[in-house]
């Protein structure tokens, strides 16, 4: 035996290099991130590390398998949670008010041979959940109005979303983890314009609310003042009314033709009598 | 038999057209052995990869190798290379040696860990430290860093991702969401697409929210608050792939109206700082009314407390001071005779009056 492998090392070579192809490829290893259909001769036969659901990573299923050389082929189909975008539309309230849509699914394989002899592949299974999930949204979201696509309803629609697309989903061996709503938007045109212009016609409402009450709060608090200081000064002149006439006759007497350094006032010419009480001295004291 | 040789016949060719390379590969300056080979030592840089595919052969001693198998296929019967067999044995043990060495040592910095899966299997989590596993095809370490806050820009600076408020107006936010690894092999193997799945999941949430409050909450005090129940809404999503993320936070570093209307928000802030404005000056009026008031009444109590005591006399003095000072700056006329009409010569009392302004 060692003396024909020794007279003949390329073929012994050859043939090692073969058996260890066959070894290694009737052992497939299959890791936690995949689940396969072993087909024989294109009928599907053992499925390996099938998903179920609360098993614990690490429990039996990945790992080392087997199979017949040749005649068993292993279709390697995801484990992991796979998502589907649908592509932005446009959805119809029921209160004919348009807005622009994207939602996500996320799903899982979870019958990895009902998925194969559907879909065959991975990208198929997309490809046909895709429109799916674009029409179950459309029809449950027209059927709600535009407010309630923006309150906390929303979540019960998406469940609803979420069931009706299950039950489709279920015959392509997928179960629908979640669809979310990614963003709800004004289409362009005419109700976005719309909606910029409510906006900008809001803000100029609250500015001129603002200023209004601005002045409202200025006029009050002026007017508080003045009566403040007509309060304080009726009570400090209201004690002898006789005299505050005297004093504030003085005083404007001074100011009018007097003025002061800041403010001269312009000349003035007074025409006097001599029997102005000012000039009563000067008749003498004969009276 | 005629197949071996024919098959012979095609190494042969292989062999021929691929020596130069190889040759001046690993012979460097030194030609090709010319005796049978000790080509021993040139044999192992090869070793690594070849070895597998041709146990048998010492690569680089190609020429002798050919040379060997030509004599045999022309019925010559050489003696095959002994000597150079050991060194074979030994180079295969060495390099088997090191490669146990390099997949059953592993060394876990401080922030990772080292998931490891048997036979694609998962096994268990190394923690920091150097750790002992199988060798590599049994045992695979796929090393995450877990410690590390990876960081999301979200939604900045594009104008086509306008999100609607509950109040049906438009908000552009910019966001970033902070998120580590909090179960490594459940990230490893559940999510197919982790970073699109953090986005979009985001996306959602911040949408979720958004469209709950109103536009002045978002741009407002409320930031806080929506920030902290994204955070949640993302974490419990998230919980639900069973994705071993956890969300650290979200920071909204811009809520702002859309460019298109961003001129009306302005509008409202300066509104704001007029309506300020009115406040103030109305403030500054009463002050100082309110100052005035208290000074006059103040003067005239002091005034009023001395005149109490003199009454009379303090009034004529007042009266007299003040007509003095009054009567000392003005023109003064004084008409004895009654029905006596007074020439007043206003063109002079003008004309004096504006010479004086105009010194």
């Amino acid at each position: 035996m060692t003396d024909s492998i020794r007279r003949h090392p390329l073929l012994s070579g050859f043939i090692v290099l073969i058996l260890l192809f066959i070894v290694l490829s009737s052992f497939p290893i299959v890791p936690e991130t995949k689940q396969a259909v072993v087909v024989r001769f294109g009928k599907p036969v053992r499925i390996l590390n099938r998903y179920e659901a609360g098993r614990p990573i690490g429990a039996p299923g990945a790992g080392i398998s087997w199979r017949v050389p040749f005649a068993e082929q292993v279709v390697w189909i995801d484990k992991r949670v796979l998502d589907v975008d649908m592509q932005r539309q446009q959805v119809l309230s029921t209160d004919q008010r348009r807005l622009e849509v994207d939602a996500f699914a996320r799903y899982r394989i979870v019958d990895p041979l009902l998925m194969y002899i559907r879909a065959r592949s991975e990208a198929q299974l997309k490809e046909q959940l895709r429109p799916i999930l674009g029409s179950e949204v459309r029809n449950e979201l027209g059927k709600v109005s535009f407010a309630a696509l923006l309150t906390p309803e929303r979540q019960g629609i998406m469940q609803d979303v979420r069931t009706s697309l299950n039950r489709i989903a279920g015959q392509y061996g997928v179960e629908i983890i979640d669809v979310r709503i990614k963003r709800t938007d004004l289409p362009d045109g005419t109700p976005l314009q719309s909606a910029y212009d409510r906006m900008r016609t809001a803000r100029q409402q609250e500015a001129r609310s603002i200023r209004a009450q601005g002045g409202k709060q200025a006029a009050i608090i002026q007017a508080q003042a003045d009566a403040d200081a007509a309060q304080t000064y009726a009570a400090s002149f209201g004690k002898d009314a006789d005299f505050y006439d005297f004093y504030r006759a003085m005083q404007s007497y001074r100011s009018t033709f007097v003025g002061d350094t800041n403010k001269p006032v312009a000349g003035t010419t007074v025409v006097l009598s001599p029997q102005n009480d000012y000039l009563r001295e000067f008749t003498g004291r004969s009276r | 038999m005629s197949i071996l040789i024919g098959w012979g016949d095609r190494v042969r060719g292989l062999f021929a057209n691929s020596k130069g390379p190889w040759g001046s590969g690993d012979g460097g300056g030194d030609e090709p052995p010319g005796d049978d080979g000790n080509a021993g030592p040139w044999g192992e840089p090869r070793r690594g990869r070849k070895g597998a595919i041709n146990p048998a052969g010492n690569v680089s001693s190609l020429d002798d190798w050919l040379r060997r198998s030509r004599m045999r296929f022309g019925g010559d019967g050489g003696l095959p290379g002994r000597p150079s067999r050991s060194l074979i044995m030994w180079a295969i043990i060495a390099i088997a040696c090191l490669w146990l060495i390099g997949t059953t040592f592993h060394s876990v910095s401080p922030g990772q860990r080292g998931v490891v899966s048997r036979f694609g299997r998962y096994s268990y989590t190394l923690g920091p430290g150097v750790s002992l596993t199988l060798p590599s095809p049994i045992d695979r370490v796929t090393k995450i860093d877990v410690e590390n806050i990876r960081s999301v820009e979200l939604g900045a600076g594009d104008s086509d991702d306008l999100m609607l408020t509950g109040d049906q107006n438009l908000l552009d936010i910019a966001y970033s969401v902070r998120w580590n690894i909090r179960t490594p092999e459940l990230y490893l193997f559940q999510l197919a697409e982790p970073d699109d799945t953090i986005s979009e999941v985001a996306n959602s949430a911040m949408r979720a929210v958004i469209s709950q409050v109103s536009l002045n909450d978002a741009m407002g005090d409320r930031r806080a608050d929506i920030e902290t129940q994204v955070t949640e809404n993302m974490q419990r999503i998230l919980d639900g792939y069973r994705s071993g993320i956890q969300i650290q936070g979200i920071a909204i570093k811009q809520a702002d109206p859309p460019a298109e209307v961003n001129d009306a928000f302005k509008e409202v802030t300066a509104a704001q700082q007029d309506a300020q404005t009115y406040i103030n000056n109305a403030n500054a009026y009463s002050l100082q009314l309110r100052q005035k008031a208290q000074g006059e009444a103040t003067a005239f109590d002091k005034v009023y407390e001395q005149y109490r005591l003199a009454p009379e006399v303090t009034r004529r003095r007042m009266y007299y001071e003040t007509m003095e000072q009054v009567l000392s700056k003005v023109d003064k006329t004084i008409i004895e005779a009654p029905g006596v009409t007074p020439y007043l010569p206003l063109p002079q009392v003008q004309k004096s009056q504006s010479q004086e302004r105009a010194q």
